[in-house]
């Protein structure tokens, strides 16, 4: 049922993914119908109900401009504040919150996002598909990245922004020494935004796996690809860390739970490893997507295929499991054993050689072709620069005597704009000027991308080159004045005169863009010459992309070539005949087509759910704990609408993708996008939950002991209260499978069984988590568990009531398989945490 | 440009790397080898920067033959696995000789607040001797910090003497520094700490004779004998 149901669908799966080419249609008539169907609604509540990756791709990317202009206009005011050794005009309490301001809003609002956007607009150009597995979380991660900045901007109005620098270390962010709501702001703001990064890391993650042109085998797909499954792994690992950390500073700040509080048993330190478990693998989450552009642009520069994909794709994978294990690098200074320090300073040092691996396989690349001196190859040629000075400073840091030298001075911030900027920033300006065309449809105007280009060079190394020398003379980071240091003055005003050119700079490559959308000559099509599907197809892109799917016959081709023939029809899938949103989904290897995902239409939904999202976080703002208790129902609900949305409905049957291939649509497959989705859902919620055990772990052996105070609990009931949750969980996963009505009443029952026993635990026995980290942690744990229980309760009603509807049939399985898998997930974690409470309550 | 010229050149730029808180004016041994390595990585680092931009000017021109493996597992990986062993064995080679040890060393404490540092030292009584923002030490033999906070997180930093070390509330820690001679140096605290994180300066005084003669010197208060 799930796979091909034809006899000639059987040969063909023999000879690997041969899909046979359609006859010819009128190109017109398929993009008039397929226009119907995937343009967003008109107007401006069109832009609001607007789920596309083409438009929501653009947003992300255009809304991160402006915070980068915003970031941009902040790090001005610092440099004008530090030119002189007085301080111009700022208070060190306003300077605080700029200089907070100016790295929270550069790392969390311009370049996550920035290369989220990046990914969902360009990768199912690149894949051969018509929008990302999920459009309506995209449309969701972005209101969510918009609403949590937002509220971080309007902080800063009213001058109660995040004032403890952008790695928030406790105690100074803690209740006692940063009373107010500024620390609350960017705990709770940030939170808010990384709703948004792991959205776009599960539906990256599920795009490039199950959406590939058929015949696009994993091992042959675009580098891009490569680089993007790459970030949205460390994605899903490495933001868990952070949204542990951020929500236990919370809880600790709102309600005195002691996590990180030596006085009580909790250790600031905790904060610093959680911080910087995401704060590393982060680096190279903005430094990977850069590198993807790199890899695709330059070859087509040179006119050449790129030198060693297997060497890079290697280099990517070795740089996705390194990046997790140095973190510890950025606290060389917190007296950390000597045997550990030399260990992360090896894995620090060796995190260079698959850097290195791609730099050389880039040069060579260009060794092997014939370069052309485009305005992206600029920016590539700054890359260069910039980023191999950055990479050697970054070794040097990796050096423990001198990083004992070097930390927290001007050396580190300009070794971090060296990286950044090198590589973050040129490779987005060379991909903004290489896919400009496939944006606007127009030519850019010849003269000021060159001038800009220059303007910035010239600006960024003018400003951070002799900051290395600044720091080395002693100057630390985050202090406003120095009137001690006459010596740092020339440094300084050399900076921060050539800081202004660089802005002048950046405002004449945004000047470039301008032009080029307005005032730009229609351009023709794939004006590079380009090997890769996201040329071979109409500028500018149409909303649903390709007219018709390209199949293997197209991947040999290059853009130029398969352009016509698959707006013509000739691929799979084409036009919009049953007059809904189709796309063909793809087995993970070697991409075989599978079966059909039908994609939601546009829709406000997204908005009312983030908007909801926005309501509980304002009241969390507020110190209202109750109402914001209050403000979860409204999400709650939107959530099962939301879920309804997916119930199977409409014709089921199955669609003819190509001639003699009929493949069933996703209600009626096994293995659909959003069981794929649930999985890496699940990757990033497991990861939060070794987070906390890591906490539980990190206080119980390595923080210098305060010993709790007497347990309160009685050994016999609390046993018997864990008895009772571990069977009633297994109770739940075990009838799961059963796939009937009774069995989704009983697993109803079993999970709300279980959650009435961890309340009355958690009531009955449970130490006062205010009192010692210990109680807080496991209170913290308990609640997770509890959370998990609760959502597999309404999983299984929800479940009861698809069977009520007559929607789970032997054909549809519609919710069952993902409650199934939340409850193996929420029955796991369950009984390991109930082992280590355990374990912990025995070795004490 | 003639020679003296450049000479001239080179003095000034070494004349403007000074300054009381220069980690390149190092008054120490400690501080002197943290110099020299930064300086060793400096021209390693400018020689492979000319070296990797280089190849890449040589890369604008005609296609070439070229084998992939020169390039991503002789440079990439072999070329940088070379250089950066040789990196890492030179710091753990510094490390190991800057570390605090057991060997008897006069031992001061620094406990750090909002926004200052009380230092205490033991005369020759044994007495602890308190004082605020002046740490005294010996010159010419080593000396461990023990290192403590009483509120948030800050750190220890002399630049000229040795690096830095954080003062972390719950914790001690140990930095250790040496004064070739005897003199004023002068501390700063180099982790954010607050709105008066840039005036938590120090001096640190290093004497001759150990323990010093205060008594000339009114900022010192002594405590009782422990």
């Amino acid at each position: 049922m799930t796979d091909i149901p034809t006899p000639a669908a059987a040969s063909a799966r023999a000879d690997s993914v041969h899909v046979a080419p359609a006859p010819a249609q009128r190109a017109l008539a398929l993009h008039r119908d397929l226009t119907r169907v995937w343009r967003n609604d008109r107007g401006l509540w069109g832009q609001i109900t607007a789920v596309n990756h083409t438009t929501l791709g653009l947003r992300f990317m255009g809304t991160a401009l402006v915070f980068f202009a915003i970031g941009g206009i902040l790090s001005m005011l610092i440099r004008a504040q530090l030119a002189t050794h007085q301080g111009a005009f700022l208070d060190t309490a306003l300077y605080n919150q700029i200089f907070t301001m100016h790295g929270s809003i550069m790392m969390f609002l311009f370049a996550i996002p920035m290369l989220e956007g990046l990914g969902i607009w360009l990768l199912p150009k690149l894949l051969g598909t018509r929008d990302m597995a999920f459009p309506r979380l995209t449309a969701l991660g972005y209101w969510c990245y918009l609403f949590g900045g937002l509220i971080m901007l309007t902080a800063l109005l009213f001058g109660v922004a995040p004032h403890d620098g952008w790695f928030m270390y406790t105690p100074l962010s803690d209740a006692t020494h940063s009373p107010g709501i500024n620390a609350d702001v960017w705990l709770l703001g940030v939170t808010f935004v990384e709703i948004s990064a792991v959205a776009a890391a599960v539906e990256i993650t599920v795009t490039i796996l199950r959406q590939r042109a058929p015949g696009m085998k994993l091992t042959e797909m675009p580098l891009f690809a490569w680089y993007m499954l790459g970030t949205s792994a460390m994605m899903l690992v490495g933001f868990p860390p952070l949204i542990a950390g951020s929500v236990l500073l919370e809880l600790e700040r709102a309600f005195g739970w002691p996590f990180f509080d030596p006085t009580r048993g909790g250790d600031p330190l905790l904060w610093q490893h959680l911080f910087w478990l995401f704060g590393h693998p982060e680096v190279y989450i903005i430094f990977l997507p850069a590198a993807g552009v790199m890899s695709m642009i330059i070859p087509v520069m040179c006119r050449t295929t790129i030198l060693g994909y297997g060497a890079i794709v290697a280099a990517i994978l070795a740089l996705v499991f390194l990046s997790f294990g140095l973190w510890v690098h950025h606290m060389f200074t917190v007296g950390i054993p000597h045997m550990a320090l030399a260990f992360f300073s090896a894995a620090s040092v060796l995190v260079a050689v698959p850097t290195a691996v791609q730099v050389f396989a880039w040069i060579g690349t260009m060794w092997k072709g014939h370069p052309q001196l485009h305005l992206p190859m600029y920016h590539i040629c700054g890359f260069f620069l910039t980023f191999v000075m950055g990479g050697l400073t970054g070794v040097m840091l990796a050096i423990v005597p001198f990083n004992w030298q070097a930390h927290d001075t001007a050396f580190v911030t300009a070794h971090l704009h060296y990286v950044l900027i090198g590589g973050f920033v040129f490779p987005m300006m060379a991909a903004a000027t290489y896919w400009l065309p496939l944006i606007t449809g127009k030519a850019r105007i010849r003269g000021v991308g060159e001038a800009a280009f220059w303007v910035i060079l010239l600006g960024f190394h003018g400003t951070f080159f002799i900051m290395h020398l600044t720091g080395l003379m002693g100057m630390p980071r985050r202090i406003d004045v120095y009137p001690d240091n006459p010596e740092w003055v020339w440094l300084n005003l050399t900076s921060s005169i050539f800081s202004f050119v660089l802005t002048i700079g950046f405002a004449m490559f945004v000047l470039d863009l301008i032009l080029q959308a307005t005032l730009g000559q229609r351009t023709r099509r794939d004006p590079w010459d380009a090997p890769t599907l996201d040329w071979a197809m109409p500028v500018p892109s149409p909303s649903y992309n390709f007219a018709s799917l390209p199949i293997s016959r197209h991947l040999g081709q290059s853009a130029r070539d398969a352009v016509l023939s698959l707006a013509r029809g000739e691929g799979a899938l084409a036009g919009a005949a049953r007059g809904r949103r189709e796309l063909l989904v793809t087995s993970v290897g070697v991409a075989r087509p599978h079966h059909v995902a039908i994609l939601p239409g546009n829709t406000a939904l997204p908005l009312y759910l983030s908007a909801s999202i926005g309501v509980f976080v304002l009241m969390m703002l507020a110190g209202q704990y109750r109402l914001a208790a209050l403000a979860l129902v409204p999400v709650g609900a939107l959530i099962w609408v939301w879920a309804r949305g997916m119930a199977p409905a409409g014709d089921l049957r199955a669609v003819e993708v190509a001639p003699n291939l009929n493949l069933p649509v996703h209600h009626c497959a096994q293995h659909s996008l959003a069981r794929t989705g649930l999985a890496a859902v699940l990757v990033a919620d497991g990861t939060l939950f070794v987070s906390l055990l890591f906490g539980v772990a990190f206080l119980s052996v390595v923080t210098p002991a305060t010993p709790p105070p007497a347990a309160g609990a009685d050994t016999v009931t609390s046993l018997v209260g864990l008895g009772v949750i571990g069977i009633a969980l297994v109770l739940a996963a075990l009838v799961g499978r059963l796939n009937t009505r009774s069995a989704a009443a009983l697993g109803l029952g079993a999970n709300l069984l279980a959650l009435a026993a961890l309340l009355w635990l958690a009531f009955s026995q449970m130490d006062d988590p205010t009192a010692h980290a210990r109680d807080a942690l496991r209170a913290a744990v308990a609640g997770y568990v509890g959370l998990h229980m609760l959502v597999a309760a309404a999983m299984a009603a929800f479940v009861l009531d698809q069977f009520r509807r007559g929607e789970i049939t032997p054909q549809t399985q519609g919710a069952l398989g993902a409650w199934q898998m939340w409850q193996h997930f929420t029955t796991a974690v369950a009984l390991l945490a109930a082992l280590v409470l355990i374990a912990q309550v025995g070795v004490s | 440009m003639t020679r003296p010229a450049l000479a001239l050149c080179a003095l000034c730029l070494l004349a403007a790397c000074d300054g009381p808180l220069s980690t390149l004016q190092p008054s120490g041994p400690i501080a002197t080898e943290i110099a020299w390595l930064w300086w060793a990585m400096l021209a390693g680092a400018a020689l492979i920067t000319v070296f990797v931009l280089g190849l890449l000017a040589m890369g604008f021109g005609a296609p070439r033959k070229t084998q992939a493996r020169v390039w991503t597992h002789g440079l990439g990986l072999w070329f940088s696995m070379a250089i950066l062993g040789s990196v890492l064995g030179a710091g753990l080679w510094v490390g190991e000789r800057i570390l605090p040890r057991d060997d008897g060393a006069v031992t001061v404490q620094a406990h750090a607040f909002q926004w200052g540092w009380e230092f205490t030292h033991e005369d020759a009584n044994g007495a602890a001797m308190r004082s605020t923002d002046l740490l005294h030490i010996p010159a010419g033999q080593p000396v461990d910090v023990l290192i403590t906070s009483e509120d948030v997180i800050h750190s220890f930093w002399v630049p000229q003497l040795a690096g830095k070390m954080d003062a972390i509330p719950g914790r001690t820690n140990r930095a250790r520094l040496k004064a070739d001679t005897p003199g004023i140096y002068d501390g700063i605290c180099a982790e954010f700490c607050g709105v008066g994180h840039a005036h938590m300066r120090f001096t640190v005084q290093a004497h001759a004779d150990w323990p010093p003669d205060l008594s000339d010197e009114g900022t010192e208060q002594q405590e009782g004998a422990p």
